[in-house]
């Protein structure tokens, strides 16, 4: 399965392995930021986006990229919900220190 | 050629990725957050998904990313405090990404190695002869994925309003509030008094 000029869905697939392992890095290493664990997520799904496309481009199905734009959509709806919270978190309490939340146990 | 932009595109991607996670300053996460976007997109143009690689820059660059851009911002927090555990948690995360990595790259190299194949595809989402990207994808989105796309129209739907109602203060925040009610209940002798000032004094209110 090699495409034009060497580059095969390894190479796609060995990148996005990559970005999504920094992704989950990124939630660890930045355990009490919440902005940043938000955008280690984003990461995430961009990685789970780049390995649709390329087996949708390698296997010629296009149905991984109609699936890679669903993705999309849920990541800018996660996006938007995910600082709303984080906003009236922020509003309420003068912090965004997630050590300490306890209060939406119930 | 092709060669060249995709490593330059994907050395990009993961070293933008990575100062993503490591910078000290929210902002330049942010802003190292849209260079790995816009190399992702490039990746994808490499292959042949133009639509996909635009859509990537409209919605994550022009969209997610400014709305971080915005919050970021907009909240006044003390990033020193947040970098706290920074060291702490290191050791445990990288030895989960190492793991982790190494799966990964065993199961590509058992591909790699040909003892994994790739499934077929059914064959009834493959791209039409002479036909771009936008057009073969609009036609599977409008027809064969015409209820997915409802569905996720839907769910945008959902998450506007959710945000909307998450962050609206309601109607203490809005000023010159009418209470009709008060407005009528308001009556002259209230609020007005009569006064009659001796000569010289002034009028004590």
């Amino acid at each position: 399965m090699t495409g034009i000029s060497g580059i095969g869905i390894e190479h796609y697939l060995v990148v996005s392995s990559i970005l999504f392992v920094l992704g989950v890095l990124g939630i660890f290493l930045n355990r009490k930021n919440i902005i940043v664990i938000l955008m280690a997520i984003e990461l995430i799904l961009l990685a789970v986006n780049i390995n649709l496309v390329a087996f949708s481009a390698f296997l010629g199905d296009l149905s991984g990229q109609v699936f890679a734009m669903f993705v999309l959509t849920v990541a800018a709806g996660e996006a938007a919900i995910g600082l709303a919270i984080l906003v009236i978190y922020f509003r309420s309490r003068g912090t965004i220190a997630v050590d300490d939340v306890t209060q939406m146990k119930g | 050629m092709t060669a060249f932009a995709f490593y330059l595109f994907a050395i990009l991607v993961i070293a933008s990725a990575a100062m993503t996670i490591l910078a000290r300053n929210p902002v330049h996460s942010v802003l190292w957050l849209i260079l790995a976007f816009f190399n992702a997109a490039g990746l994808m143009v490499i292959i042949g998904a133009e639509f996909l690689a635009m859509l990537l820059v409209v919605v994550y660059v022009g969209a997610v990313a400014v709305l971080f851009l915005f919050v970021v911002m907009m909240l006044n927090i003390d990033f020193a405090e947040m970098r706290a555990g920074f060291m702490k948690n290191a050791p445990l995360g990288v030895v989960v990404a190492i793991i982790l990595l190494a799966e990964l790259v065993l199961g590509i190299g058992a591909y790699r190695a040909g003892k994994l194949d790739l499934g077929t595809p059914l064959g009834d989402a493959a791209p039409m002869a002479g036909a771009s990207n936008t057009e073969a994808l609009g036609v599977l989105m409008y027809g064969k994925y015409l209820f997915l796309f409802e569905v996720a129209g839907i769910i945008l739907l959902v998450a506007m309003i959710g945000a909307i109602v998450l962050t609206h203060r309601g109607q203490r925040s809005t000023r010159g509030h009418q209470n009709i009610a008060k407005q009528n209940a308001r009556r002259p002798e209230d609020a007005t008094i009569n006064v009659k000032p001796e000569i010289g004094k002034g009028v004590e209110l």
